[in-house]
């Protein structure tokens, strides 16, 4: 009985904060949904959503941000039906942990009426999504390609590490080799470093031992290239001009540029601001007086010694 | 109790033709040779450094698994248990450093701290295993994931990074060599020689042989089992933290990447090794030659792009079960026989 009561008192409860939710309805609602931070990058991104929120609804008063982050993708459907169902969200704000599976969850969310802004991985039907905001991997290899091109000439040696065997790997990858391509530079040879600092350092070790003359290292990102780096200093060859790029936008990468290390003379931005960019975008479509829709693809910044210290970022994790 | 173990028995009898015995070495071989014929660069002095460095981890936390899984446990938690103590390290060194400067004293702490840690959570695998009464599987499992989460807790998400200020004084560990030798693979040897000898000549050893076989047996034999279990965990608790002493200053940093699946190539390198899965029969030699097994595969796979980056885990897959089929197949007991006779 006590265990019905108080069921009943719950009810009661939930009745009257659902109506004070409705007299506040007036505040426009964005949900963030996003994976749980497991590794650096994603931690990086984790810290500049919650400044983003901090900031956002500092300056509008009428913005109520809701950050949730899910362990697993069906955590995540779920938690978008609590963001409709519980939040009764105006937009939406997602990077899919997949894109298969949350397909439908974010159609739903967007037949609710709601604002759906998409972030890097797209969803596997188009037209759902009324914003997109994205990194550009093949661009993060390409320039990095182009780079290369500048420092070698005709006859010098690299070699690749490359991620997880992943789409975006693949993408980086392709388009790396696409620039390469004619400049006369060798590929000696690229394996799998899994953007972890000591498969980067074991891997580098043994190519090392492989080849006795490496001018330059495309480590893809900036994990790797510490565990490259040690390898190098390990070995004794890190003198000679030789370099190495790496990628993403790590911040002890990124002031070492600015101090002008020149073992990592630059870095390729693949931003981990970009979901707070998302918020930034999806809140201007309510307060804008221009109308905001459409693809925001996101360039892949070469972060030089000039440039570095508007992406240092001293307090995020990554 | 020597009973309990027959086929132990037997095969002390005839080291020289038993293939049981030989072929983790045979396979190692096998693999040297294979190396040297892809790419003769895979012998030289750097790269055989490299290899045996590297193999330290690996081997040091195997040597440990030896011992739980000889008396019939499992630790799934160790690649975890890695991490966190790694990280904790860190974060002990780096606020160590404002009271102790960035000297011996600061390193010695972080030591003596990993040390604590191991032992502490190898007791608690071993107390919940065996006053707890929950399989060893589960509970392992569970502490695996706790110590995961806590080290991704702690980074924040992302990377623990060692205070630069100390790193000179902590790098050699890694670094350097003694007697032509880098410190790691010094360590490793030690453990291994202190591992062979308490499985082999000591009560503990017989003990953890005679539970593995039959824990029942061994308790009526007035064999206290729930003690010598536990500490089987205990000593495994110690080899991740000898062994997360020589990670840290590889690179300095730990993140929630770090040890991932070296449960998995422990418990690989162990039963490589010729020790047996469900407990009853172990061998720290063997161990060692897995934990090489598994590094120098690794390792050929860098040496050579005759095969497809995406078939790497095939290869390993393969040469791991052809390392432990040249030990328990049909066609090497036959022989065996033939040749008793």
């Amino acid at each position: 009985m006590k265990f019905v009561k108080a069921l009943g008192a719950l009810a009661v409860i939930g009745a009257m904060s659902l109506s004070g939710a409705a007299y506040a309805q007036e505040k426009i609602k964005i949900g963030v949904s996003y994976p749980t931070p497991t590794h650096a990058w994603a931690a990086g991104m984790n810290w500049h959503a919650e400044a983003a929120a901090e900031r956002l609804e500092a300056l509008y008063p009428d913005i109520d941000i809701i950050l949730v982050n899910s362990p697993d993708p069906s955590a995540q459907a779920s938690a978008l039906e609590d963001l409709v169902s519980v939040n009764q969200i105006d937009a939406l704000v997602i990077l899919p942990f997949e894109s298969e599976p949350l397909t439908d969850p974010v159609l739903n969310v967007k037949k609710s009426g709601a604002f759906i802004t998409v972030v890097d991985r797209g969803l596997s039907q188009p037209g759902i999504e009324d914003i997109y905001v994205a990194g550009n991997n093949p661009e993060l290899g390409r320039v990095s390609a182009e780079y290369m091109k500048t420092r070698l000439k005709s006859g010098d040696n690299i070699v690749i590490l490359r991620g997880i065997p992943t789409v975006i790997d693949t993408e980086r990858f392709d388009a790396f080799m696409a620039e390469i391509e004619g400049s006369g530079i060798n590929v000696l040879d690229h394996k799998h470093a899994n953007w972890n600092r000591d498969d980067g350092f074991e891997v580098m070790q043994d190519f090392l031992s492989r080849f006795p003359d490496i001018d330059a290292v495309w480590a893809q990102d900036d994990d790797i290239a510490i565990g490259v780096v040690a390898a190098l200093k390990q070995a004794g060859r890190d003198g000679d001009g030789m370099f190495v790029v790496g990628g993403a936008g790590m911040k002890e990468t990124i002031k070492g540029i600015m101090d002008g290390e020149t073992l990592i003379p630059i870095d390729v931005l693949y931003p981990p601001a970009m979901l707070a960019t998302a918020m930034d975008v999806t809140v201007a479509k309510f307060k804008s007086n221009g109308p905001v829709a459409g693809r925001y693809i996101l360039g892949a910044t070469v972060i030089t010694k000039e440039n570095a210290e508007s992406f240092y970022f001293p307090d995020s994790p990554f | 109790m020597s009973d309990s173990a027959p086929s132990g028995e037997s095969k002390t009898r005839m080291p020289h033709f038993d293939i049981k015995i030989m072929g983790p070495a045979i396979a190692l071989v096998l693999l040297c040779i294979l190396g040297y014929v892809l790419n003769p660069a895979f012998v030289s002095e750097g790269n055989i450094t490299n290899l045996l460095t590297r193999s330290s981890f690996i081997g040091i936390i195997a040597v440990g698994a030896t011992f739980v899984i000889t008396a019939g446990g499992i630790d799934l938690s160790v690649g975890s248990m890695a991490a966190v103590i790694a990280g904790i390290m860190i974060i002990v060194m780096n606020s160590a450093v404002g009271t102790f400067g960035t000297g011996v004293t600061t390193v010695l702490i972080g030591a003596g701290c990993s040390v604590i840690l191991g032992l502490g959570a190898g007791w608690i695998n071993g107390f919940l295993t065996t006053k707890g009464k929950i399989e060893a599987f589960i509970v392992t499992l569970g502490t695996m994931g706790i110590y995961r989460s806590l080290v991704t807790y702690f980074a924040d998400g992302g990377t623990l990074s060692l205070d630069f200020a100390i790193r000179g004084t902590y790098r050699p560990i890694y670094y350097d060599s003694f007697a032509g030798l880098p410190v790691p693979v010094w360590m490793f040897i030690l453990v291994s020689a202190v591992g062979w000898i308490l499985l082999n000549r000591t009560a503990f050893g017989r003990y953890c042989m005679a539970i593995g076989s039959n824990e029942a047996v061994a308790k009526y034999s007035a064999i206290n089992v729930d003690r010598i279990k536990t500490m089987t965990y205990v000593i495994q608790g110690l080899c991740v933290s000898l062994a997360t002493i020589i990670y840290v200053p590889r690179l300095g940093s730990a993140s929630s990447s770090t040890g991932v699946l070296w449960e998995l190539e422990a418990i690989a390198a162990v039963i490589i090794g010729g020790t047996v899965l469900k407990g009853g029969y172990g061998r720290v030699g063997g161990t060692i030659l897995g934990a090489l097994i598994l590094t120098t595969i690794g390792n050929i796979l860098n040496f050579t792009d005759l095969i497809s980056n995406y078939l790497n885990g095939t290869m390993q897959g393969l040469i791991i079960i052809i390392a432990v089929w040249l030990q328990r197949g049909e066609w090497g007991r036959s022989k065996r026989i033939k040749k008793a006779e």
